[in-house]
């Protein structure tokens, strides 16, 4: 047999480029055979067990059989006096980690070893042995661990330590028994064991918090001795810290000077992370944030990557709450551009456009145009979307960022990094309206040289909807038709599906719109040919031009509003018959959607994708689901969905919250109910609704939910009426009935008897807050001048003592539930005074946009409103 | 497999240590966390790492990158690249002295020699030292000359005269440690 190329020592010097060329997992498990001579050559087997790992390292991987072969001859080793191969044995079994019948083979040699004079053999051996061994063993071997802990050795102890870290997942209850020798080993003088042990007791005691701060207090007095250490207790600080918030409002906050006291700790590795905990700390005031980021600042300008990198991410970080913090360090971050690491050039940039104020953006945008040609496209990703928010906060800069945009566009780029560009235009069309008409043509310009269908489709489908509103909706026919001459199929069919919402919006282009389509008819794709043939005729292709009737807007524009799976199981069960597929036919109740919805995680608005304006998202769900509901059908347009209310206690039985959605003369409440006892299965679910104390509510319709079954949540309306536009307000006391049945856990099967129970609720308020839609404007200057003296009144309100400014505006915007304009909420640290710019909708006969403006003068307000009309509701 | 969501972000840790050559391949590997439950999955992994990094010059101070949601630190020298990764919240600085710690101890076990063919011809001794620096994601160790002083110890061949060998290392590695001090 070939043996692989394995040098002795002595021919080292060989030009043969790797030892283990050639190397043959056959060959190796034969040479293993070693292991069993009864004269061990030590240097040989050591050989042999580097090979064994080097394939294991390799991705080589041990059949049952091999592995337990190889595990009974390694165990012969133990024989062995050598110190070289006794490690190499240790890494061994550990590789082939041995199952539980194998492991008591090495037990006895591996617990003679834990007891023995040599203390890498102790300080391995445990190591070893608290790796493969079971709880069983654990207890034999438990007394020996405790000695170990607290051994003179710092290998030894940090051996035990270490092993009682993992342990502690798996056998808690023996290691808990620990705690007074690695209370021990805390005080060890050995840096390390003093790491180890303090992690370790921490663990045992995480769900004791008195524990955890009393631990915290004593050795934040105390020596720490290792930098590692050091990080450890900052860490644990920063959990008391928080867990202590709650109870501790006014006064100084606990730890605070540790934290500080930190910063001048001679490890690098503890300065930044004591920075990293203050920045980090809830509701940090600046006079708290000072000396971080002053040590953060001097980071920026190191000569090592990693303590730059370190310092600019924490930064960034600081930046989205606290911009004006961060502010002192822009002429660092501004040489940062150009740092050689892209991750930290990136971040410098992102942070500056979070910082920037209205007059740098120019600076700005010249410097990142340099930059963006040489990063990679997942940075220039974030630097986009950086961009996207810069320019809602700065709406009139769109100019130079929309500009920058397209410019971008127009380069190289993957279509993850295209997919961003466009869908910050995209929004940026949405809310500025001004940058309506320039963007499309930079998106229109876009799709003449796209090489990705899908967002040339999602493009030509955006047109379709934005482009006939414009003032000159023609210029865009152009590019449109282009499509139908350029692309393929799918392009071609969106194209034509476009040029048809043109032709039914704007009726002086119908004409030409039927030229245009009468072309496609004879296109060489099916789906093409079909959508020219059928908008030709809903349109009436005739060539009249006649006004465009609502039944063909709705079928162009509206949405589908079936749920999909649904109407695929219906045309499933369809059969071929006289009898026409009626699409009324297809169920529309929805199976616990919304609610799915909402749990999935929160990926960034999806520009294209999502439906038109991005926050009316929830809202656009909760409204497919209620006019999927009939008794509601008649409420008309809804007005405002608001955010979830929990009306239970969290982890109670059955958890409960509830939306309320406010229409013009009807207000529905959506109980979201879900059911946490396995053992139940609710029936009849009903909400009860005592309006006694909201006089001008009367109760109208309550939907039941027929079934709750366990951790599946469902819902139940109550439907009440209330005067047409007036915002009623109003407390509801709320009391759940049903009929509970028992179910058996093993067979899932319902009991067919129920009883009838009641389970109480907290009470629920409608406040004028709920009629209230926030909606931003993108010119505040211009809505609030647009609109006469006439409708502007003045009022003063007292606010009673409040904690701080800031605290007084978040509250008077919750109460007002209006939107913020031009980052207004943010209150400068130690202001006086506040002038704060809302916005929104309010609910009446007819809707008008309501622009209210705060002055904040020592804590009084005067609010000064002004009414005007938007636009009357087409209902 | 040392369980992470246990560890709550509280005690630090290591996903994995990675030593390849200048061609990605795989020298010696360690991985701490399930995150690549599979080799294809390891190799993928070690892959983006080796190739986002392979542009930057890491030679002289230790270099970092972001990859999904894993921070990695990574040092060159000759043909061996060096990284450690950690959790995005880790703290950078502490997975450098991770990295910074391995890296001498491997400049000190293979007497500055270090390249990829020294590193295979002792490659126990790689294994032993990455066995030393982490267990199972736990930092056990991160000063380069005790790491390296352990598996030195453990080398140390049984037969052969014990004291004279002992003291000849030890002289090597002082004075390995004295020419580095002073270069520094």
């Amino acid at each position: 047999m070939a043996q692989p190329l394995v040098k002795k020592d002595d021919d080292r010097d060989d030009e043969e480029y790797s030892p283990f060329l050639g190397i043959e997992k056959g060959a190796v498990l034969q040479e293993a055979r070693v292991f069993n001579d009864p004269q061990l050559d030590a240097r040989r087997c050591s050989q042999v067990i580097t090979k064994l790992l080097y394939l294991l390292n390799q991705g080589e991987t041990f059949t049952k059989v091999e592995a337990t072969e190889v595990f009974f001859s390694v165990t012969k080793l133990f024989q062995s006096r050598d110190i070289g191969l006794r490690r190499m044995v240790y890494l061994i079994i550990k590789e082939l980690s041995p199952s539980a019948d194998e492991v008591i083979i090495v037990t006895s040699s591996l617990m003679k070893d834990m007891n023995s004079k040599t203390d890498m053999y102790r300080a391995n051996a445990i190591r070893v042995l608290c790796r493969i061994t079971d709880g069983t063993l654990l207890t034999q071997i438990e007394r020996y661990l405790k000695q170990a802990i607290v051994d003179k050795n710092p290998v030894v102890a940090s051996a035990a330590l270490v092993s009682g870290i993992h342990l502690l997942q798996t056998n808690p209850e023996i290691v808990k028994r620990w705690s007074n020798e690695v209370q021990e080993a805390v005080q060890s003088r050995a840096a390390l064991v003093q790491f180890h042990a303090l992690g370790l007791l921490h663990q045992i005691r995480q769900n004791d918090r008195l524990a955890v701060s009393k631990l915290v207090t004593s050795l934040t007095r105390g020596t720490v001795r290792s930098p590692l250490a050091q990080c450890l207790l900052i860490r644990y600080t920063t959990q008391v810290i928080r867990e202590s918030a709650n109870n501790t409002q006014t006064g100084d906050r606990p730890f605070y000077d540790f934290l500080e006291s930190c910063l001048r700790h001679k490890a690098e590795m503890v300065i930044f992370e004591a920075a990293r905990a203050i920045t980090e700390l809830n509701g940090v005031t600046s006079r708290e944030l000072t000396p971080a980021i002053t040590v953060l600042q001097l980071f920026l300008s190191s000569s090592k990557p990693v303590l730059r990198f370190a310092a600019v991410r924490t930064l960034n970080k600081v930046a989205m709450t606290h911009p004006m913090a961060v502010t002192n360090c822009n002429i660092d971050m501004e040489s940062l551009i150009s740092d050689q690491n892209r991750s930290i050039a990136t971040l410098a940039i992102t942070t500056l456009l979070k910082t920037g104020n209205e007059s740098s953006v120019d600076r700005l945008m010249k410097q990142i145009t340099n930059f963006m040609s040489d990063i990679a496209d997942e940075f220039k990703i974030v630097v986009v979307e950086a961009i996207r928010s810069l320019c809602l906060k700065f709406p009139l800069k769109y100019r130079s960022l929309m500009n920058f945009l397209s410019n971008i566009l127009r380069e190289e780029g993957g279509f993850e990094y295209k997919k961003a560009i466009v869908d910050s235009i995209v929004i940026l069309i949405r809310d500025i309206p001004e940058a309506k008409e320039s963007g499309l043509l930079h998106l229109c310009e876009f799709i003449e040289d796209c090489e990705f269908t899908y967002l040339s489709t999602q493009i030509l489908h955006f047109l379709g909807i934005e482009g006939p509103k414009t003032a000159d909706p023609s210029k865009y026919i152009r590019y449109i038709y282009n499509r139908v001459h350029l692309e393929n199929a799918t392009v071609r069919a969106a194209a034509v599906s476009t040029m048809a919402k043109f032709g039914a919006m704007v009726d002086s282009l119908k004409p030409r719109i039927f030229v245009l389509l009468r072309r496609c008819v004879y296109d060489s794709d099916d789906e093409v040919r079909d959508r020219a043939t059928l908008y030709l005729n809903t349109l009436g292709g005739d060539g009249a031009v006649v006004e465009t009737d609502k039944d063909v807007k709705e079928f162009l524009f509206g949405s589908l509003d079936i749920p999909l799976v649904n109407l695929e199981t219906s045309l499933k069960h369809y059969e071929p018959s006289e009898e026409r597929f009626d699409i009324n036919s297809v169920p529309r109740e929805v199976k616990s959607q919304p609610l799915a919805e909402k749990k999935a995680p929160g990926k960034k608005p999806t520009g294209l994708g999502a439906p038109p304006s991005g926050p009316v998202s929830t809202v656009d769900a909760y409204e497919k689901l209620l006019s999927s509901i009939p008794e509601f059908s008649g409420f008309g347009k809804l007005f405002k969905s608001s955010a979830p209310v929990e009306l239970t206690e969290a982890e109670t039985e059955y958890a409960v919250n509830v939306v309320k959605h406010i229409y013009d003369r009807h207000v529905v409440f959506q109980y979201n109910c879900t059911n946490t006892i396995p053992e139940q299965l609710l029936e009849n679910v009903t909400v009860i609704v005592d309006a006694s104390e909201a006089e001008e509510f009367s109760e109208l319709i309550t939907k039941p939910l027929r079934s709750l079954p366990y951790d599946s949540p469902g819902q139940t309306f109550v439907a009440f009426e209330k005067p047409d536009g007036v915002p009623a307000a109003g407390k509801f006391s709320n009391m759940l009935r049903f009929i509970v049945k028992e179910v058996d856990p093993t067979t899932g099967e319902a009991e067919d008897d129920g009883v009838e129970d009641e389970y109480q609720l907290e009470d629920l308020d409608v406040v004028a807050a709920d009629y209230m839609m926030k909606v931003g404007v993108s010119n505040f200057r211009n809505a609030w001048e647009s609109v006469g003296e006439e409708f502007e009144r003045v009022d003063e309100y007292g606010l009673g003592p409040r904690e701080s400014l800031a605290e007084a505006v978040s509250t008077v915007i919750s109460l007002l539930g209006m939107q913020p304009c031009e980052g207004t909420e943010v209150v400068p640290n130690n202001s006086r005074s506040h002038t704060c710019l809302l916005s929104g909708v309010f609910i009446g006969n007819v809707k008008v946009t309501m622009v209210v403006s705060i002055l904040v003068v020592e804590y009084l307000k005067r609010v000064k409103r002004e009414q005007l009309q938007i636009n009357k509701v087409i209902n | 497999m040392a369980n992470f969501s246990a560890f709550d972000g509280c005690c630090p840790s290591v996903k994995n240590i990675l030593l390849l050559d200048s061609e990605g391949k795989r020298v010696a590997v360690r991985y701490y966390s399930d995150d690549w439950p599979t080799n294809v999955a390891k190799l993928a992994f070690e892959k983006s790492v080796f190739v986002k990094t392979l542009k930057t010059n890491a030679r002289t101070e230790a270099d970092i990158a972001l990859l999904h949601d894993d921070i990695i630190i990574y040092k060159f020298v000759q043909d061996l690249h060096f990284f450690v990764t950690g959790s995005i919240e880790e703290n950078e600085l502490l997975l450098c002295s991770v990295l910074q710690g391995f890296f001498d101890a491997v400049t000190l076990i293979l007497r500055n020699n270090v390249d990829k063919r020294e590193a295979l011809e002792n490659l126990d001794l790689i294994f032993l030292c990455l066995d030393e620096i982490v267990d199972r994601g736990i930092i056990l160790e991160t000063d380069a000359s005790v790491i390296a002083g352990k598996v030195a110890i453990h080398n140390m061949d049984g037969d052969s005269p014990l004291a004279e060998q002992t003291l000849s290392q030890a002289l090597a590695t002082a004075r390995e440690h004295l020419t580095r001090s002073l270069l520094k």
